[in-house]
């Protein structure tokens, strides 16, 4: 992408498109990435509700996979996750392993 | 029909507060600045104003109020002085950087420590690099008329920054002086209506102020902020004509008094410079050329055309009402020192700190320096460059 000259710019930095965080990617920032265990997930979509960004997917009212480019790796998913039977549906692992 | 009072320096700030009737206003009370905000929110209550006031617990959420007000939409102004503006700093940055046309009646305060609530210029010159605008007024009467142009200046297209009035604690705040004051409907129609910028209200085009600029954009944003000061010069003089088409007084970048043939000069901001005049006038009528300017516009600086304006002289006196602590010259001084850098010929400068914490600038001390500008003038030989006036051994 072509960066913009600072004749092109908008005053004082503001945005006019909504909705642009789209455009920004965080995945890199993550040193720990969620992993999801279908089999432990009850659907009760608390880790869609309580995701800072959008890094949980949803199809046709389901759980689906995790969006990395958007997941900064917070753990608040994998906090907020109730599991089921005592295992939670998902867990936290280092980027580095 | 103008209408000729006896005010203060507040009460004619808060009149022209009053009679531009802002959509928002958050403040919080400081001497000498208080009484502004006293009157202005009787205004409010009074329903002489339409103004939203907002009471905070600090001079820092003032600022941030103003700043999410004006992002709003708004026409918003707040109102301080010394600790006041230092406690704002950090917000001073953000409504400069967002662009936001906030005015701000700064009633200059000396700073803590040791605690002094009398006039010096600390607090604003501690600002000067805010990027805020700045306009300086002498007395109560160009601090009315600043006030009301500085809505017209700030909230111009080209422009959108915020403003400061910078006027002397106690000296002009609190004294009463024969002041013209505008109709009510001259003013309205000088600012004309407020136009919004990307307003946040707007819900049918929403915006977001304050993103996160990394260091692919962030000096771009800071070049386009240093060329919008570049017009800013244009638009002080424009509103200026505008001006005096409805109150038949004038104003520029900076005044001169008895400058154009003088072959020595001060350069004194705000109040000190009516005393300073009365001075240059006994030495005039001594037949010795003497001259003043006497900045307005001191942010951004038109270094050109002050340096232009005294390139001729033999010897000028740059007197400073705050100093520069770090071994160096006061504020003014590094300013005025630098408007003339590039002058091949130009006047031996000097630099005097005077007025401290509100101490008395007495025409004995105009005298003083007016003498010894005389003497380098005649001998080219300076004892000290920077030196303090009024202050015992």
């Amino acid at each position: 992408m072509k960066l913009k000259g600072w004749g092109e710019l908008t005053p004082g930095a503001v945005i006019l498109e909504a909705g642009n965080a789209v455009e920004f990617k965080t995945g890199s920032w993550r040193s720990f990435r969620p992993i999801w265990k279908e089999e432990n997930c009850i659907q009760c979509l608390f880790c869609w509700l309580y995701c800072p960004d959008m890094a949980i997917k949803v199809k046709d009212g389901k759980r689906a996979e995790f969006d990395y480019d958007y997941c900064k790796g917070c753990g608040t998913c994998a906090l907020e996750c109730p599991g089921k039977k005592g295992q939670k549906a998902i867990v936290m692992v280092e980027e580095a392993k | 029909m103008a209408k000729t009072v006896a005010a203060t320096g507040n009460e004619a700030v808060a009149n022209a507060l009053r009679q531009v009737n802002p959509d928002v206003s958050a403040a919080y009370p400081i001497t000498p600045a208080t009484d502004i905000m006293q009157r202005f929110t009787s205004f409010v209550s009074n329903g002489k104003v339409k103004t939203e006031m907002i009471l905070v617990e600090s001079e820092h959420s003032a600022m941030s109020a103003c700043i999410g007000a004006s992002a709003a939409g708004g026409r918003v102004m707040t109102v301080t002085s010394s600790q006041g503006l230092a406690l704002m700093w950090e917000m001073l940055f953000i409504a400069s950087g967002l662009r936001l046309p906030i005015v701000m009646p700064v009633v200059n305060r000396a700073l803590s420590a040791p605690l002094n609530i009398h006039c010096d210029h600390s607090d604003a010159m501690g600002a000067r690099d805010s990027g805020w605008i700045q306009l300086w007024s002498e007395n109560g009467q160009e601090a009315y008329d600043n006030t009301i142009q500085a809505f017209l200046i700030g909230e111009h297209m080209d422009i959108r920054l915020p403003v400061m009035v910078c006027m002397d604690g106690f000296i002009i705040s609190h004294s009463i002086e024969r002041i013209e004051y505008l109709e009510d409907n001259e003013v309205k129609n000088f600012i004309g209506e407020f136009r919004q910028l990307n307003p946040l209200l707007d819900i049918e085009h929403p915006v977001s102020y304050g993103p996160l600029i990394l260091p692919d954009y962030y000096m771009e944003f800071r070049k386009a902020q240093d060329e919008v000061e570049s017009k800013v010069f244009r638009v002080v003089l424009d509103a200026a004509k505008d001006f005096e088409k409805i109150s038949g007084r004038k104003y520029g970048l900076f005044e001169t008094y008895r400058l154009d043939d003088a072959e020595i000069g001060l350069v004194i901001l705000n109040s000190a410079a009516g005393t300073s005049k009365d001075v240059i006038d006994e030495f005039r009528n001594r037949g010795i050329k003497a001259g003043l300017l006497k900045p307005r516009l001191y942010r951004p600086f038109p270094y050109k055309e002050t340096g232009e304006a005294l390139k001729h002289l033999k010897a000028v006196c740059v007197l400073d009402r705050a100093d520069a602590f770090g071994g160096s010259y006061g504020p003014l001084f590094i300013d005025i020192s630098t408007s003339l850098y590039t002058y091949s010929k130009k006047p031996i400068l000097i630099n005097k700190i005077y007025g401290l914490g509100g101490r008395d600038y007495l025409p004995e001390h105009a005298e003083l320096v007016l003498n010894e500008l005389t003497e380098i003038a005649k001998t080219e030989k300076v004892k000290t460059i920077k030196e303090y006036i009024g202050v015992r051994g």
